[in-house]
């Protein structure tokens, strides 16, 4: 059904998924009052130039922003930033934040991951992780004075991170606990590739070994490694993954066992919904699926939920799509990837640095990617778009 | 409405030549090229798709 004019929309996550969330009510028609909730206390931001063009100092913090002072005021939206939600009530359909009781008629949940760190390992001076823009201005400041630059994690973020710190002349060493390098769902197809850009680009890789403790203190002089090693370090970095920030929802009676479970569409509970990375959807017959935690993932969600809300119609399964760029090399995907079957090259050539390759299952392409092949690999997507397994019955991998 | 494009922030995606093939195109590397600065009511939310699916947000509306 879809909602009343006069419905109390409430957007607890002022990320990309909450305020895309907001935007897409307003382009649907809906002119009841929005309240955005976001516990930073930042207008909302892009996340992904964090680790890129902020890390590299070619962008400042402000030009990260998603909309300006003009769109933002457009939206007509009840800001409530710097205010964290602390509890849900789903029967009496209210939401806790800033010790305010706030009543919701349709609730959005957008609230995100907050960033892992090292079970057991000391936090000194010196040691980051990044997932908020005090995070990113944070680590930047710390780059500055550095020379040797550790970052842990084997998953895209670590290797942006690693790309950024070569760009400023570190010397830089990625420490993976897994053996294979990670790309969204592209999985670990092409951690070769990736190793060995790594290397090309001056970066130390070190894979499949676990980081033991930190050295120093108060400042951080360094890590030691599960293989006996210490590698020294001014600055470390840990990028290990996110946790759902579902600490709120606690009692609540919502799943929120890995993020907030929701059905294909979104929906977590009745007149309760959840985007991006917080959220869990299932596919289209019903069947879990992990969660992503990519920037246009919370996008097509929130774009979708808020064509539920003013349509009651579902949108077309989301496909997933991700990108990056590693030392000037760009990256694309486009569909999903059984990781049991090797990718097959269409175009270009992986000897030359530029190619795209397709994930086929059962005789249909079921993903694409593209390195250093943007027009080529736009030429691919439709090759995805067009098989139904993708679209209707999701790829097991 | 009206629409422009940073060539210098986009990433070459290719989402808006994707979503909005009337409106958007690429360069040989990929860059956005922008076919139509002002779309008819009937293609401004497919500019607004774009806009949204833009991973560099590299599109900006100007609604009115």
């Amino acid at each position: 059904m879809p909602i009343a004019t006069e419905s109390r929309v409430v957007i607890v996550g002022a990320g990309a998924g909450g305020l895309t969330a907001a935007e897409a009510l307003r382009n649907e028609g809906f002119t009841g009052p929005i309240t955005l909730i976001g516990h930073e206390p930042h207008v909302p931001y892009h996340r992904p130039p964090l680790s890129k063009q902020v890390l590299t100092g070619e962008w400042t913090a402000d030009r990260t922003h998603l909309l300006d002072a003009t769109g933002l005021a457009r939206l007509d939206l009840h800001l409530a930033l710097g205010t964290r939600a602390t509890a849900l009530d789903i029967t009496g359909r209210t939401v806790t934040a800033g010790g305010e009781l706030i009543p919701y008629d349709r609730l959005i949940i957008a609230t995100g991951v907050m960033a892992r760190g090292l079970a057991g390992v000391r936090r000194l001076a010196g040691m980051h992780t990044l997932r908020t823009i005090d995070d990113a201005i944070a680590l930047r400041a710390d780059l500055e004075a550095a020379r040797r630059v550790v970052v842990i994690g084997s998953g895209v973020l670590g290797s942006e991170i690693a790309s950024a710190a070569r760009k400023l002349g570190r010397e830089v060493v990625l420490i993976g606990r897994s053996r294979a390098m990670r790309l969204g769902q592209v999985g670990d197809h092409l951690s070769a590739q990736i190793e060995q850009l790594h290397r090309d680009n001056g970066v130390a890789v070190r894979s499949g070994v676990t980081v033991t403790d930190a050295i120093g203190g108060p400042r951080v002089e360094g890590v030691a490694l599960s293989d006996g090693s210490v590698v020294p370090a001014d600055v470390v970095v840990v990028a290990v993954g996110g946790a759902p920030s579902t600490d709120w929802l606690a009692g609540s009676g919502l799943d929120i066992r890995d993020g907030v479970a929701c059905d294909a569409t979104g929906q977590a509970a009745r007149d309760v919904y959840a985007v991006g990375d917080v959220a869990r959807w299932c596919d289209e017959a019903g069947d879990a699926v992990p969660r992503a935690e990519h920037h246009l993932n919370a996008v097509e969600q929130a774009l979708a939920v808020a064509h539920l809300l003013m349509t009651g119609k579902p949108s077309r399964a989301i496909i997933p799509f991700f990108w990056s760029e590693l030392h000037g090399t760009r990256i694309q995907a486009y569909g999903r990837f059984a990781s049991a079957v090797p990718l097959e090259t269409i175009a270009g050539d992986p000897a030359d640095h530029r190619f795209v390759a397709a994930s086929r299952r059962e005789g249909r392409i079921t993903g694409v990617v593209g390195w250093n092949m943007p027009r080529d690999f736009r030429d691919a997507r439709t090759l995805v778009d067009q098989s139904p397994a993708v679209t209707q019955e999701g790829v097991p991998s | 409405m009206q629409i422009t494009v940073d060539r210098d922030t986009c990433a070459a995606a290719g989402q808006c030549a994707s979503v909005a093939s009337a409106l958007f195109d690429q360069d040989e590397d990929g860059v956005v090229l922008l076919l139509n600065a002002e779309p008819s009511e009937a293609e401004e939310p497919f500019a607004r798709r774009a806009a949204s699916l833009c991973p560099a947000r590299a599109i900006r509306l100007i609604e009115e």
